[in-house]
C-alpha cells in the first residue's frame, strides 16, 4: 500500500466514496438503515458494512487498506455509542489505519484524501451543549476522529449528524436520509452523481 | 546334532542371563553377548556345536543393521559424507594396511603375505563398532559419522580385495577353497567386463526397484492392513537384496545399505524401521555370541604370549594410524581418540578373507588360525577398550575444553508436534499449525491419504499411530505436543492413555467422538479435547441463521452464546462423569438449563424484547418522554 502511495509517478487511479458503516444491530436501526439505503444508491459510493463483513471481528487488513487507497473520500457512518464509534469500527481503525500506512514517516497512503463522518444520536441536539445534559458539543465528541484525519494528512469534512434518531418519525427520517444522500453526493464532482 | 529347540534354548538363555548382567556391570550389551558366546562355546561349556552355520545366519544381522542405517541416510546426506567415506575411509584402509604390512615384514613375513595380512586386518567390525557407539550414544554424532564412513568404505574395499588377494599367492592356490570362499557368486566364471556389468545391473535393480516397485508393493500391502505381512515384506526386501548382491559378488550388507538409502525418503521409512528393528537386535546378538563362541581358547592357552602380543599390537597399531589420520582430517583430539578406539579391532570380514587367502595360497593355515583368534579376541576387547577410553576421557575432561558436542543427527530436525491421524480432522488442525510455523510429523495408516500429502511435500509416515515404538521413532520423546486425531474411538483412548503414562509432561490434545468420549479422554490424561462435530455443526447453524435472515454478526453472536453455554455445561458435568446415574440425572438437568439459557439469549437478541444487546427500547422510551416534556415547555 505504502509503496503505491510513495511512487513518484502519477497517483494511482482513485475515485468515489468509500462508505464504511458500523452498526451491530442494523436490523433494529431505523435511522442508519434508511441513511445507508439512500447513500448506497449513489454510483460513486462503495458500501462496506463492517458488522456484516466481519461478524467475528477478524478484519481483513490488506483488503481494507486496498479499499482505502482506492477511494478519494472515506465516509464513516455509525450510531454514537458512549460518545464514540461502535466497537468494530474502533477495531477496524486500530487494525487497518496502521503506522506506516495511514500515518508516520512512511504512512502517506491516505494523504490528501477526505474524511467524512456521519453519525446518529439518540438524544436531541439540545443535549449536546455546554448547558445540555451531555455537556459537550458534537464537535467535541468527534475530536478523536478529526485528529485522526489530521494526523493522516486528510481533509476533515463537516460531519453529518442526525440527532434524536430514536424519536423521529418515519417521514422525518426519510427527509434526513435524502439530505444525507445529497451531502454524500456533494463530496464529489457533480458529474459523478446519479 | 542338537535339536533346533535345544539350540535356540541355549542361545536365548545365554543372552537373557548374561546381557543384563553385563549391562548392570557397565560392560555393555556387546560384551555380554560375547561372554555368553565364550561360555556356551565349544571350548568352554560346549553347549553348542559347530558355529559356521549359525554364524552365517547371524551375519544377516549385520545386513539388517546396514539396511536400517541406510534408512536413516538420505541420499543427500550420503553425498555430504563423500569426503568422510572416500577420503577418510580410503586413507584408513590404505594407511592401516601399509602399517600392518610393514610391521609384519619386520617380523619376517614375505612382502606378499605381509600385504595380505595388512589388508585383511585393516577391516573393522561394522556390527561391533556401530552397536558399541549406539550404546554410548555416539553413533548419531560426528564420531559416529566418521566411523560409519570408514566402515562403509571397508565394505566397498572388500570387493577389489577378493580380486587382488589371489595375486599375492606365494604357493599354488587350492582352487576349491578359492571358489568356495568366493561364496555363492554365480557370475564368478564370467569375464571381468561381464562381472562389472552384472554388478551395475544389480545396483540399478536395487535403486530402480526401490524407487518404482517397492513403494507400490508396500502401498498394496498397507491397504490390506495386515501388520505381519508388512513385516514379512520388509524382511523379504532385505533378504532379496542381500541374495541379489551375493549373486553378483557384492557385499550383501552393502546392498542392504543401498536399499535402505533408496527407501530413506519413502513414507514407509518409520514403519520399516520399527518392524525390522527387533530382528536386527536379536540377529546381531546371535552374531556376537557366535563370535564369542569362536574364540579359540585352546589356541590361546598354548600360545598365550604370541596371541596377547598380536592382539595388543593389532589394536594399538590400528588405533595409532586411525588417531593420526583423524587428527589430519581435522577432528578434535577426543573425537579422534573415540573413532580410533572404536575401529581398533579386526572385523568379521577378516574371518571370510582369511579363509579365502588360505585357499588362495597367500597366508599359511597356521598363521590364519592365529590371526582369526586374534581378530575374535580384539572384537571381544572393543567394548572394554571403549570403556577404557571413556574413563580416560572423563579423567582429562577438564583439561580439554574444546570438546565437540555429540549432537546433530542424520535425521531431520525434531518436530514440535506429532499428529496421529491425518484424515479429515487432523488435516485441518495440522494445516493451521504448519501455517503458523510449527513443524509437525504426521502418522497415518491410510495410504491414499499419505500419497496425497507427500505430493505436497509434507512429512508423513505410514503406520499405526497407537504403536508407541512408532511414535518414539517419529520423535515423540522430544516433541512438545501430541495431537490425536484418529477416527477410531477406542484407539484414541488407548493412545492418550499410553502416551500419558510414558510422557507425563507431554501436552496431549485429542479429537473426541462425542461428549462421553470427551470425558473419557480427559479421564485418561488428555489435556484438552474437542468434540469432532461440535464446531462445524455450530458454524452450519450460524450459516442457517444467516440464511434465515439474521445479520451475520447476530448469527455469529448466537452461535457464540450457544458455544459458551455448551462448554459451561460440559465443565459442570465433568465432575460427575463416571457415575453413570448421576450423569444421566445431571445431563437431563443440564439440557433443561441450557434450553432455558438459550431461550433467554435468543429472547434478548430479538428486537423489541427488553434488556438485550444493543436494545435501545428503554432508552428510546426515556428519550421520547424527554422530548415530549421539552415540547410542552
Amino acid at each position: 500500500m505504502t509503496t503505491e502511495a510513495n511512487t513518484g509517478g502519477p497517483p494511482p487511479a482513485t475515485s468515489g466514496v468509500l462508505l464504511v458503516l458500523a452498526h451491530p444491530a442494523l436490523e433494529r436501526s431505523r435511522a442508519n438503515r434508511a441513511m445507508a439505503k439512500a447513500a448506497k444508491g449513489l454510483s460513486c459510493v462503495t458500501f462496506r458494512d463492517l458488522y456484516e463483513t466481519y461478524p467475528d471481528f477478524a478484519v481483513d487488513i490488506e483488503a481494507e487498506q486496498a479499499s482505502l487507497v482506492a477511494h478519494d473520500v472515506i465516509a464513516l457512518q455509525f450510531p454514537l455509542y458512549w460518545y464514540s464509534t461502535p466497537a468494530l469500527m474502533k477495531e477496524w481503525l486500530d487494525l487497518v489505519w496502521l503506522h506506516g500506512f495511514a500515518y508516520g514517516h512512511d504512512g502517506v497512503a491516505l494523504k490528501g484524501k477526505r474524511l467524512f463522518v456521519a453519525c446518529t444520536t439518540g438524544a436531541s441536539a439540545k443535549a449536546y451543549h455546554a448547558q445540555g445534559y451531555n455537556r459537550f458539543s458534537m464537535d467535541d465528541f468527534l475530536r478523536p476522529l478529526e485528529q485522526t484525519a489530521h494526523l493522516c494528512g486528510m481533509t476533515w469534512e463537516t460531519p453529518f449528524v442526525v440527532h434524536g434518531a430514536a424519536v423521529k418519525d418515519d417521514d422525518a427520517l426519510k427527509a434526513e436520509a435524502e439530505r444525507y444522500k445529497a451531502r454524500v453526493a456533494s463530496l464529489l464532482p457533480a458529474q459523478q452523481e446519479v | 546334532m542338537q535339536s533346533f529347540l535345544t539350540q535356540t534354548l541355549v542361545y536365548l538363555g545365554a543372552a537373557v542371563i548374561s546381557v543384563p548382567i553385563a549391562k548392570r556391570l557397565g560392560l555393555g550389551s556387546v560384551l555380554g553377548y560375547l561372554i555368553a558366546g565364550v561360555l556356551i562355546g565349544p571350548y568352554a561349556l560346549s553347549l553348542v556345536g559347530a558355529q559356521a552355520d549359525v554364524m552365517k545366519f547371524a551375519e544377516f544381522g549385520v545386513v539388517i543393521l546396514l539396511f536400517l542405517i541406510g534408512l536413516e541416510v538420505r541420499p543427500s546426506a550420503l553425498w555430504e559424507m563423500r569426503k568422510a567415506i572416500f577420503g577418510f575411509g580410503g586413507a584408513q584402509v590404505a594407511g592401516t594396511s601399509v602399517a600392518i604390512a610393514g610391521v609384519s615384514m619386520l617380523l619376517g613375513l614375505p612382502w606378499q603375505t605381509a600385504l595380505a595380512v595388512g589388508l585383511v586386518l585393516a577391516m573393522s567390525s561394522t556390527a561391533i563398532v556401530l552397536q558399541t557407539l549406539d550404546e554410548k550414544g555416539l553413533r548419531q554424532g560426528p564420531v559416529g559419522r566418521a566411523a560409519f564412513g570408514i566402515l562403509l568404505l571397508q565394505d566397498l574395499a572388500v570387493i577389489p580385495m577378493f580380486a587382488l588377494l589371489p595375486l599375492l599367492a606365494t604357493v599354488a592356490p587350492t582352487t576349491a577353497a578359492s571358489a568356495e570362499a568366493h561364496g555363492a557368486s554365480l557370475v564368478a566364471h564370467l569375464p571381468i567386463w561381464a562381472q562389472g556389468l552384472s554388478v551395475l545391473a544389480a545396483v540399478a535393480a536395487v535403486v530402480g526397484g526401490g524407487r518404482y516397485l517397492v513403494r507400490p508393493l508396500f502401498r498394496f500391502i498397507a491397504e490390506s492392513r495386515l501388520r505381519e505381512i508388512f513385516t514379512a515384506a520388509a524382511l523379504l526386501i532385505v533378504v532379496g537384496v542381500a541374495s541379489l548382491m551375493q549373486t553378483v559378488g557384492l557385499s550383501p550388507a552393502l546392498g542392504a545399505f543401498l536399499a535402505g538409502v533408496v527407501l530413506a525418503e519413502s513414507e514407509f521409512r518409520r514403519e520399516l524401521e520399527t518392524d525390522i528393528e527387533p530382528f536386527r537386535g536379536l540377529l546381531l546378538g546371535l552374531f556376537f555370541i557366535t563370535v564369542g563362541a569362536g574364540v579359540d581358547l585352546p589356541l590361546i592357552a598354548t600360545q598365550p604370549l604370541t596371541l596377547i602380543g598380536l592382539v595388543l599390537g593389532l589394536m594399538s597399531l590400528k588405533f595409532l594410524v586411525m588417531l593420526g589420520l583423524a587428527r589430519l582430517f581435522g577432528a578434535p583430539l577426543r573425537g579422534a581418540a573415540a573413532v580410533a578406539t572404536a575401529l581398533a579391532q579386526g572385523g568379521e570380514f577378516a574371518f571370510v578373507l582369511l579363509t579365502f587367502t588360505v585357499g588362495a595360497g597367500v597366508i599359511g593355515a597356521t598363521l590364519a588360525a592365529l590371526l582369526t583368534a586374534a581378530v575374535a579376541v580384539s572384537m571381544a576387547l572393543t567394548p572394554l577398550a571403549m570403556i577404557l577410553y571413556e574413563r580416560i576421557a572423563a579423567a582429562v575432561d577438564a583439561a580439554i575444553p574444546d570438546v565437540a558436542p555429540d549432537t546433530g543427527a542424520f535425521d531431520d530436525s525434531e518436530p514440535d508436534i506429532i499428529i496421529a491421524g491425518f484424515g479429515r480432522f487432523g488435516q485441518i488442525t495440522g494445516r493451521l499449525l504448519t501455517a503458523n510455523g510449527f513443524r509437525s510429523t504426521v502418522l497415518d495408516s491410510d495410504i491414499e491419504q499419505i500419497d496425497l500429502l507427500r505430493r505436497f511435500g509434507r512429512r508423513v509416515h505410514y503406520g499405526d499411530a497407537t504403536r508407541m515404538d512408532l511414535l518414539r521413532a517419529a520423535g515423540i520423546a522430544r516433541a512438545r505436543m501430541l495431537i490425536v486425531a484418529l477416527d477410531d474411538r477406542e484407539k484414541t483412548v488407548e493412545l492418550v492413555e499410553t502416551a500419558r503414562e510414558a510422557f507425563p509432561d507431554l501436552v496431549i490434545l485429542a479429537r473426541a467422538w462425542d461428549r462421553r468420549h470427551a470425558y473419557d479422554l480427559l479421564a485418561h490424561g488428555a489435556d484438552a479435547v474437542e468434540r469432532e462435530t461440535f464446531e462445524s455443526a455450530l458454524a452450519l447453524g450460524a450459516t442457517a441463521l444467516q440464511k434465515l435472515g439474521f445479520r451475520a454478526h447476530r448469527a455469529h453472536r448466537a452461535a457464540s452464546f450457544f458455544r459458551r453455554h455448551d462448554r459451561r455445561s460440559f465443565e459442570e458435568l465433568r465432575p460427575v462423569w463416571g457415575q453413570e446415574e448421576a450423569y444421566i440425572l445431571a445431563s437431563r438437568d443440564a439440557s433443561k438449563t441450557m434450553e432455558k439459557l438459550l431461550a433467554a439469549d435468543l429472547a434478548r437478541m430479538r428486537p423489541g424484547d427488553g434488556g438485550g444487546a444493543w436494545d435501545t427500547a428503554s432508552l428510546e422510551q426515556e428519550l421520547r418522554e424527554r422530548a415530549e416534556r421539552e415540547g410542552a415547555e
